[in-house]
């Protein structure tokens, strides 16, 4: 015992651990998230119970099962607390009842043990409503203009072929709204405009006025014209309602012109709960979030962030391999270059929010403020550039990324063999033609490395965004078809954003949860493929240079 | 590379046009790149610079200039009793000795309007007294009667031109008040609000009066009714009151002798308004003015000195009771304090002295801003506007307009980073509250127990970090297969990848509920882990060898240990709850709370965590990377010597890379310094200024993230917080900087061993 303590092998397996903790703690939150985040879509059984808790009657209880655990008897309301012995653990569940409209709270925690005749009769049906959350109960019958025109069983038969023309004309309403009307809205906001800039040059003639107003009037007579379509449209979705009766046995109209989706679980086989898990997680994707972000879909956050990196990336790698090409291939040793590694390794270790507060300070208020007073000085007092915007950010996260560019592109110059250089020189090129001809295209892959790294830094990094253009809700997207297209000065989305609000900024933390999770599995999948590629390129790099340097 | 850069180009000899283009490009793209390698030093120095460009005004001294001189207005009218100047210094008002107020504008002396008071016939004016922020004055004559009149300037637009018309209006009815009977009225004060008007005068035979005027709207009607009372006060001493004060909640009336004591009544119970205490000022001074600053808690006291002192209630613990305090002195002017003029929108001041200075101070930062002697002629009054940028002067000369340049008195190095003494207060503190609910709250902006916060953040999280990525770095360096720690060392920085609003996510609304129901399981952890790490490790020793070493080649224990660490960590948890029953009577949140330690469900030991866990692949990466370096003859020669693996390591290894190790640990602390959304997310974001680990803390950056979004553009807010971003800066290029010299030596050092 004494002789294996001295020779330090107990040391050694306890500095082991340490490693093997690391690992755990790495990878058991990587399963972790990715648990959460992707069992959000599996379309979970309805349970159907009776809950009587001690005093009261008993009353139907209809949710999903949302989240199980144990209680310590004494942290229990005194009511529930009477049968158990004091230092008992129970077993609590959180209920997901949903009929928000009803009852207030989508949630519920009950004891298992107030719980009695536990069943998931295949009856019951969940509906994903617009506004209101979830509705689960019984559907009872199917309604045109008010009269029943299937019960029970058969409104199965008809549910779906009307669902899809809700669908088509919910389709067709957005349509409108999105094209055609939100192009008249802009062009009206321009011509407003327009005619503000020409006062503010005391050019505004009678005529100009006149066109002006001309202008207007068309765009009003079309818009009016739209919005009598929308009313013809609004109408004909109205048509249809379901009729559900829930756990408590009211009966609520549900109109379909409000419903996303209607399933039967418990009906359901593994094939078509898979085939509803796909559609949800594609739902989750592609569509517009809702009811102040605690439900529907993220892709206004993807679309902002995506923008926000291809905007950076444009802005980051000239300068970044600039700066690399000029420390690696130019730089005389020296006070200088010295200089010049320091600010890279501090642009690096420079907190990120600080360049938020530069950000915001330098190019929203001080750039941003001046092109406003320059350029556009009929918005005032309403800021085109002078608010924080997509453009902002993206310089701000530019920025923040120059050294990752740098140190990446950096190591891959380095590793290219001295001898291709020299070889280049003795054929008479100049600086510019080795680096052009023979060593920049032998270092692409490395900038690649270093622009996937920047961007996987970029989509990650929430503090900045705060300050200068990350908003909760973005109006419009930073890029649609009304000319310029890109619109530079918008606010944002954003995922990183998008799970800091919802997870601490929104009402009804239990509700959204999930919704958390499932954004955090989305950006984390992102970022973790983003990085492996750049490792991958980066391993493969570095095997082929080493069969250069043995040449 | 850098030898090519000195050799020509290789030019053809034959210089044709080719070749200059190729120079010339050559050239160009040359000054190109040095000019991208330049950016990034200005981008550096531009982020520096501009933060300082922020905050510099904060520091900047204060100005006082003069902008207009012109003869005073109407002279013939009557000696100046009052001088009122508009919040915009658009117009200015003259109350004279005959009853009228001249109003003229300030930029030129024009006269504007003149209007008549109600003046009474016969009686002399005694005595006088101005409310600045409400413009009330207040006229007692020496018949006993008393007039109350408010200057109120309205304010609107005509052709984009600002307009302004004064009103004069009698808030408590357009008569004389009969205060006392055929007796002359020597000194008067009052304060008013929206319901209540306190009026207390000193006659000329030594008794005090007070009278309240209470304003009831009728809830119908909206008529306004009012109703007084009046209370005779006894004087404890026969002492000749110079001055008096009532402060905002008219709650207590401050009286000043003329040998130097200070009385504080109360008169919160009207039937019983009874002397609180008594203060008598050093020996040799005497009280030449007193107001009370803006928001009516603290009274500004000046003595013929030159001094000024803030006193303001504090509670006396033993009978709960507000008793005066004197808080801070000012002694920057020389002669007898003969005017106080509070600000209306800050806690500053003007104070005039007998000699013709003017110093502007303000209180909670205890800050002498400026003195200066305006006239070399004795100043008879002072007009301070709203916005406290003008003042309008009176000496025997004329009037003086002034303007002042003062954006930021509230900030200095004592209310920044040491304790202060703030009103409503009963002991100096380090406070963080940026906004408050009133806008006459005094600001209180002391970064300390942000920097507090920040430094026990990553005290904890250093804590929790350090330990495991070095020793796991050196371990991995030293000891590991090379063929698994080609697989490990990416997946620890596989966590650098992750981004910080997940970890912050997970520790807040996933961690911190965990480590809360599981608190003591938290603490077996620590204990558990490495005794069951080394019991296991034993056990392996004693199987025979020839097993274990078929099983295990050497540098694969960690595989080994993943499934017992995770076993470990596991049993530790499930332990919690029989440990809770047992040590800490089933609930070790109240058993702490019960030894009197706060416990918040968002504490130091989550933040520790989960920025331990950001910071672990930076300092175990650069850890690595320091041991890995080492000379492999060091190490083979130790080995060869016969000392174990173990003892090289301890011996060699460690002691050569240990600057490495250092520089790896500073990067770790730079990055948590600056670390935002963890903290952010993860703890109660309270300033609080301890290192309790069960409690939460606020961040420098925190702080930014959550203040910045609703500061308002180059107010001082703002720029405190740039002030916050300029330390974060500043802490974290010191930190880098050394690091990168450290790291630059280690790496010479090692390619001269």
């Amino acid at each position: 015992m004494k002789a294996w303590w001295g020779s330090g092998e107990p040391w050694v397996w306890l500095a082991a651990s340490t490693v093997a903790l690391c690992l755990l703690m790495v990878f058991s939150l990587l399963a972790f998230i990715a648990v959460q985040g992707l069992g959000f879509f599996w379309p979970a059984p309805i349970m159907q119970a009776m809950h009587h808790t001690p005093g009261t009657a008993p009353t139907r209880l209809v949710g999903e099962i949302y989240h199980q655990d144990e209680v310590p008897v004494s942290r229990l309301t005194k009511a529930w607390q009477a049968p158990f012995a004091a230092h008992q653990e129970v077993t609590r569940y959180l209920i997901k009842v949903g009929n928000r409209e009803h009852y207030g709270l989508d949630f519920r925690w009950v004891l298992k043990a107030h719980l009695q005749d536990i069943q998931y009769p295949p009856t019951l049906s969940v509906v994903e409503r617009l506004e209101w959350g979830n509705a689960y109960g019984d559907i009872e019958a199917l309604q045109e203009n008010g009269v029943t025109i299937a019960e029970g069983e058969a409104v199965w038969e008809m549910l779906e072929s009307r669902l899809q023309r809700t669908r088509d004309l919910r389709q067709q309403i957005k349509q409108i709204e999105k094209q055609p009307l939100g192009r008249i809205h802009f062009q009206l906001e321009k011509l407003r405009l327009q005619a503000r800039k020409l006062s503010l040059q005391h050019r505004l003639t009678p005529e100009k006025i006149a066109e002006f107003e001309t202008q207007r009037r068309e765009q009003e007579a079309l818009s009016q014209q739209l919005h009598d379509q929308l009313a013809v449209l609004h109408q004909a979705m109205q048509r249809d309602s379901l009729l559900l009766r829930e756990m408590q046995g009211q009966h609520i109209v549900i109109p379909l012109a409000k419903v996303v989706q209607i399933i039967q679980p418990n009906r359901l086989n593994g094939m078509e709960k898979l085939h509803y898990y796909g559609l949800r997680l594609w739902h989750f994707v592609s569509s517009d979030p809702r009811e102040a972000n605690t439900e529907g879909g993220v892709f206004p956050a993807i679309f902002g962030t995506v923008m926000m990196v291809l905007i950076m990336s444009i802005i980051v790698t000239p300068l970044g391999v600039m700066a690399a090409v000029y420390l690696q291939e130019y730089a005389k040793p020296g006070f200088w270059t010295q200089l010049i590694r320091i600010s890279v390794n501090n642009l690096a270790g420079v907190p990120s929010i600080v360049y938020g507060v530069f950000g915001l300070g330098f190019f929203v208020y001080l750039l941003g403020g001046n092109i406003d007073a320059w350029f556009f000085p009929e918005a005032a007092p309403a800021p085109v550039f002078g608010t924080p915007g997509i453009l902002w950010a993206s310089l701000t996260l530019a920025l923040l990324t120059l050294p990752v560019v740098i140190v990446a592109t950096e190591e891959g110059l380095a590793r290219i063999p001295r001898s291709l250089r020299e070889g280049s020189f003795a054929l008479g090129a100049t600086q510019y033609e080795v680096l052009r001809y023979t060593v920049l295209p032998m270092a692409t892959p490395a900038m690649m490395t270093g622009l996937i790294l920047a961007i996987a830094r970029a989509a990650g990094e929430v503090a900045p965004l705060m300050l200068v253009g990350v908003v909760k809700l973005a109006p419009s997207l930073v890029l649609d078809n009304n000319a310029p297209f890109l619109h530079l000065d918008r606010k944002f989305m954003h995922l990183g954003f998008h799970i800091y609000d919802v997870g601490f900024q929104s009402p009804n933390v239990e509700a959204t949860r999930p919704l958390v999770y499932a954004t955090a599995f989305l950006l984390v999948l992102v970022i973790l493929v983003l990085n492996l590629t750049a490792f991958w390129i980066r391993a493969r790099l570095r095997e082929r240079y080493k069969s250069l340097e043995t040449m | 590379m850098s030898a090519f850069t000195s050799s020509p180009p290789p030019v053809s000899s034959e210089h044709d046009a080719n070749s200059r283009k190729r120079l010339w490009l050559n050239n160009v793209l040359g000054y190109a790149t040095r000019i991208g390698g330049m950016s990034v030093l200005l981008a550096i120095a531009l982020i520096f610079f501009y933060l300082l460009y922020i905050v510099f005004p904060l520091l900047s001294p204060v100005e006082l200039n003069k902008i207009q001189q012109f003869s005073l207005p109407a002279p013939t009218r009557g000696d100046t009793l009052i001088l009122d100047l508009e919040e915009r210094a658009l117009l200015a008002a003259r109350f004279t000795r005959s009853g009228e107020v001249i109003y003229f504008d300030p930029q030129t002396g024009d006269i504007r309007q003149t209007q008549k008071l109600l003046w009474p016939d016969k009686a002399q004016l005694s005595t006088h007294y101005f409310l600045r922020e409400k413009g009330i004055a207040v006229f007692g004559f020496d018949n006993g009667q008393a007039l109350v009149v408010q200057n109120h300037y309205g304010f609107h637009y005509v052709d984009n031109q600002p307009v302004i018309t004064p009103t004069l209006t009698y808030p408590l009815g357009k008569s004389l008040l009969n205060l006392v009977q055929e007796e002359a009225l020597q000194l008067i004060h009052l304060h008013s609000n929206e319901e209540k008007t306190s009026l207390a005068t000193f006659t000329k035979t030594g008794r005090l009066l007070l009278r309240t005027y209470t304003k009831n709207t009728h809830f119908l009607t909206d008529e306004v009714e009012l109703t007084d009372s009046h209370f005779e006060l006894n004087l404890e001493s026969h002492a000749s009151i110079q001055h008096m004060a009532i402060d905002g909640m008219q709650d207590y009336l401050y009286l000043a002798d003329d040998a130097g004591r200070l009385y504080q009544y109360s008169l919160i119970d009207p039937d019983n308004i009874a002397l609180l205490q008594t203060h008598q000022l050093d020996a040799g001074t005497r009280i030449t003015q007193m107001h009370m600053l803006l928001g009516g808690i603290s009274l500004m006291v000046g003595e013929d000195n030159g001094r000024i002192s803030q006193w303001f209630p504090v509670r006396d613990e033993t009978d709960n009771v507000m008793r005066l305090q004197a808080i801070r002195s000012f002694h920057a002017q020389s002669a007898a304090i003969t005017e106080i003029i509070p600000e209306q929108r800050r806690k500053g001041f003007l104070a005039r002295a007998a000699d013709g200075s003017v110093g502007l101070y303000h209180a909670t930062a205890h800050r002498v801003l400026k003195v200066s002697r305006l006239s070399f002629q004795p100043l008879h009054h002072l007009a301070l506007s709203a916005r406290a940028d003008h003042v309008l002067l009176e000496d025997a000369q004329g009037l003086s307009l002034w303007q002042i340049h003062n954006p930021h008195p509230e900030i200095s190095w004592s209310s920044l980073w040491r304790k202060v003494w703030y009103e409503s207060h009963s002991q100096p503190e380090y406070l963080w509250q940026s906004s408050s609910a009133s806008e006459d709250a005094e600001p209180k902006f002391s970064l300390t127990p942000l920097a507090v916060g920040t430094l026990k953040a990553s005290f904890y999280a250093l804590l929790f970090a350090v330990p495991l990525a070095v020793i796991g770095g050196i371990y991995t360096a030293h000891f590991m297969a090379p063929g698994l720690r080609r697989l490990v060392k990416p997946g620890i920085e596989l966590m650098e990848a992750l981004p910080t609003v997940i970890l912050g996510f997970l520790a807040g609304l996933w961690m911190a509920p965990l480590v809360e129901k599981n608190l003591p399981g938290v603490f077996a952890v620590l204990l558990m882990v490495p005794l069951g790490v080394l019991l296991f490790a034993w056990i392996w020793h004693q199987l025979p060898h020839r097993l274990t070493a078929r099983v295990l080649p050497e540098g694969w224990h960690v595989v080994l240990l993943l499934p017992v660490v995770a076993l470990l960590v596991w049993s530790a948890f499930s332990l919690s709850e029989p440990l809770e029953q047992g040590l800490f009577a089933g609930n070790m949140r109240q058993w702490l709370n019960s030894i009197g330690v706060t416990f918040d469900q968002r504490n130091a030991i989550v933040v520790g965590v989960a920025m331990g866990f950001a910071i672990i692949p930076s300092i175990f990466s650069i850890t690595e990377d320091a041991v890995m370096g080492v000379p492999k003859h060091l190490t083979l020669g130790s080995l060869a010597l016969g000392a174990t693996p173990w003892q090289t390591l301890l011996r060699v290894v460690i002691l050569t890379a240990s600057p490495g190790i250092f520089s790896a640990i500073m990067i770790g602390m730079g990055r948590a310094v600056g670390e935002t959304m963890i903290v952010l997310m993860a703890t109660g974001n309270t300033p609080i200024m301890n290192f309790n680990i069960f409690e939460g803390m606020r961040t420098l950056a925190a702080n930014i993230a959550i203040e910045m979004p609703e500061s308002e553009y180059n107010n001082t807010h703002y720029r405190v917080l740039f002030l916050a971003a300029l330390v974060l800066f500043v802490f974290t290029f010191c930190v880098n900087t050394v690091t990168e010299i450290v790291r630059h030596r280690l790496r010479k050092n090692y390619s001269t061993l």
